[in-house]
């Protein structure tokens, strides 16, 4: 009898643990998983470091100049890039090649490829120097693109590069690209005598 | 018992049936490797039609003793006969160092859609980190109302899915658009690869962020040292992307961006950025050098066309393919791969004599959107020279290009990406088979 009891207790007890069961699980699907942490702008500033280059806007505080630039290229660049940046044993050439496009044979280099100046302070600052990413200040940054885009014939000798200066530089190939309009073949599936 | 304390009276006998499985997996090794393609008929003759030879077989060695134990934990290898089987480091194209370079599949040797984990392509910009998923952080920000952090543990909380896609690089083929500069497809066409994908959609995430209306684009940012960065429209960003820890069953790959990455369906592979720390959200794209110096396509007049993502419908066959030998005439089974990055495979076609006519091929199931899909045709070869090609078509009726097809809209110049053309390849009365591209 009492052993009959408590089997009926420990029964309801399971509906009950089974209902309650039942009543988590539909509002933890009715509701969406919120792992998210939220995380203020100061927190992520160190890797807040993208540069949107057609307007420059990211660019940070700071500046350099051509000859800052060449003495740092000296030190950190020239091993792989060669001396004044015309190819080394781990890179080809960034310089020259403007006007190349409409030939057989396009040179691609920051000078002639890059629509936007900014694009050199973006890459350089992420990537560069390869064997040390990442470790170069602002203004480092700043003399180094002064200097490569010295080397291509775009800004004076005696130049000096910050935020506004560098999103003011006039870039060859600016107007040089185009969206994708593919597809851009119409191909027929012919199956015989083709 | 281990092989070591055998008696000394089984040693013989040993070395003799050890000589014959070494000539066994030669053969083996190279037909994997491609080079020798038995034809059917040839093996269906030696192996008996004829009648005439009486060979009786032995008990293999491996049925006369004891295999390797179990052990107690370790992650499976291939079998060491397979060991030719290896992804390349590009040889046609050499860079000049290897830590921003590629890595190509075998996809000769390749069964199946699935590309295993150890095989799948790379492409990496300043080589391979070793990142403690325990330390890795996602941060989602910009144009959101709330930027948020995830740790891994927060992102595998997420109901996951697992989806079947390939990865081209855009730069697949570059090499073979005017010259016949690859021997075997796994230089032309080996910046391919296929696998299941689990994680979770960045839609769910953003949506826990709240994207800003005015949204457009999305950056996408690696923690390697190139901290590769690409801008993503928010279309795409919505519609499918996701971002994945799993590949094939289990945690990426280091060299696939363990321990978190975008994959990003049918689209150029570099999207996909590898150990992917930083989503940020804005109005308009951010024009980086991946995006303008890089991964854009020269077109007349001294342009470049740029976002230009899709991977276009495209197939290769991939046996018999370039370096591999048909062992005289007879029947023969052409394989391959088709895919296409706007949705799933209709129909492959394979001509045998340079384009002018074709037959359809059958189709393998499944065939999945924005996957591998399997064709084979069955061929009786009469021995004399022929051209061999297939041709995709897919679920929006786009047939794949020839070269020529994609000469009038583009300019083949230098370094060009997104390379779909029929892929064809000749074959000798000697057998041996070709890159035939010109
Ligand atoms: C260890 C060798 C190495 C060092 C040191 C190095 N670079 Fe590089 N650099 C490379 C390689 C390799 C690439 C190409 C990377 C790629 O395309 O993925 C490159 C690319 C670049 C580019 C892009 C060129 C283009 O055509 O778009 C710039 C700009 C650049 N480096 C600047 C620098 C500067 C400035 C320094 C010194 C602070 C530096 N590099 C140091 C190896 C190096």
């Amino acid at each position: 009898m009492r052993s009959c009891n408590l089997a009926a207790g420990a029964l309801a007890a399971l509906v009950v643990t089974a209902l309650g069961l039942g009543t988590a699980v539909s509002q933890s699907t009715s509701r969406k998983p919120h792992f998210g942490k939220p995380i203020s702008q100061a927190d992520l500033a160190a890797w807040d470091i993208d540069i949107r280059t057609s307007d420059g806007k990211g660019l940070p505080q700071g500046k350099g100049t051509v000859a800052e630039g060449k003495a740092l290229f000296a030190q950190q660049c020239v091993a792989c890039h060669g001396d004044a940046a015309k190819g080394g044993p781990m890179y080809g050439s960034m310089v020259g090649g403007i006007g190349s496009f409409t030939t057989n044979a396009r040179v691609l280099t920051p000078g002639s490829m890059y629509p936007y100046a900014p694009i050199l302070f973006d890459y350089i600052r992420r990537t560069m120097p390869m064997t040390a990413p990442q470790s170069l200040t602002n203004d480092q940054v700043y003399a180094l693109s002064a200097y490569i885009l010295n080397l291509n014939g775009l800004i004076a000798e005696n130049a000096v590069m910050d935020a506004a200066s560098l999103t003011k530089v006039m870039m060859p190939n600016r107007n040089g690209f185009v969206v994708d309009n593919r597809p851009d073949t119409t191909a027929k599936r012919c199956m015989a005598n083709c | 018992m281990s092989r070591k304390e055998k008696a000394p009276g089984a040693s013989s006998r040993g070395a003799t049936l050890k000589e014959s499985s070494h000539i066994h997996s030669q053969d083996r090794r190279s037909f994997l490797r491609g080079g020798t393609l038995l034809a059917g008929a040839t093996v269906a003759s030696a192996a008996g039609l004829t009648g005439a030879r009486a060979q009786r077989l032995e008990i293999p060695p491996s049925g006369k003793e004891m295999g390797h134990i179990i052990e107690a934990e370790a992650y499976g290898m291939p079998s060491k006969f397979e060991a030719k089987v290896k992804r390349r480091r590009t040889d046609v194209l050499v860079n000049k160092q290897n830590w921003s370079d590629w890595s190509m599949t075998p996809l000769q040797s390749q069964l199946g859609i699935v590309t295993p984990n150890g095989l799948f392509f790379e492409r990496h910009h300043a080589g391979v980190p070793d990142i403690d998923p325990d330390h890795h952080v996602l941060v989602i920000h910009g144009m959101v109302k709330q930027p948020l952090k995830f740790s891994m543990s927060d992102l595998m909380r997420y109901p996951s899915v697992s989806k079947f896609h390939f990865l081209e690089c855009s730069g697949n083929g570059l090499t073979d658009w005017t010259k016949a500069a690859s021997k075997t497809v796994q230089q032309s066409h080996g910046l391919l690869s296929c696998a299941q994908w689990t994680g979770v959609p960045l839609a769910t995430l953003l949506d826990e962020a709240g994207v800003d209306p005015a949204a457009k684009w999305a950056l996408f940012e690696g923690a390697d040292g190139s901290t590769h960065a690409r801008s993503i429209p928010m279309d795409k960003v919505l519609a499918d992307t996701l971002l994945v820890w799993g590949q094939n069953g289990e945690m990426l790959r280091p060299e696939q961006g363990y321990p978190l990455r975008a994959f990003v369906p049918g689209w150029e592979g570099n999207v996909s950025v590898k150990w992917l720390r930083r989503v940020k959200i804005g109005d308009q794209p951010w024009h980086l050098r991946s995006e303008t110096a890089r991964y854009t396509d020269p077109m007349p007049e001294g342009k470049w066309r740029q976002f230009s993502f899709m991977m276009e419908c495209k197939s290769v066959i991939t046996r018999p393919s370039g370096g591999m030998k048909l062992q005289g005439p007879g029947s023969y089974e052409i394989e391959g791969f088709a895919w296409s990055g706007n949705g799933s495979i209709k129909a492959v076609d394979v001509t045998l004599d340079g384009g002018k006519n074709w037959r359809e091929a059958r189709l393998e199931e499944p065939a999945l959107d924005k996957c591998l899909t399997r064709f084979r045709y069955t061929w009786n070869w009469d021995g004399g020279p022929a051209k061999i090609a297939s041709r995709a078509v897919d679920s929006t009726g786009y047939v794949q290009p020839t070269v020529s097809d994609i000469a009038k809209a583009r300019a083949l110049v230098g370094f060009v990406q997104h390379h779909n053309g029929v892929f064809p390849w000749s074959i000798g009365q000697d057998g041996e088979v070709k890159n035939a591209i010109v």
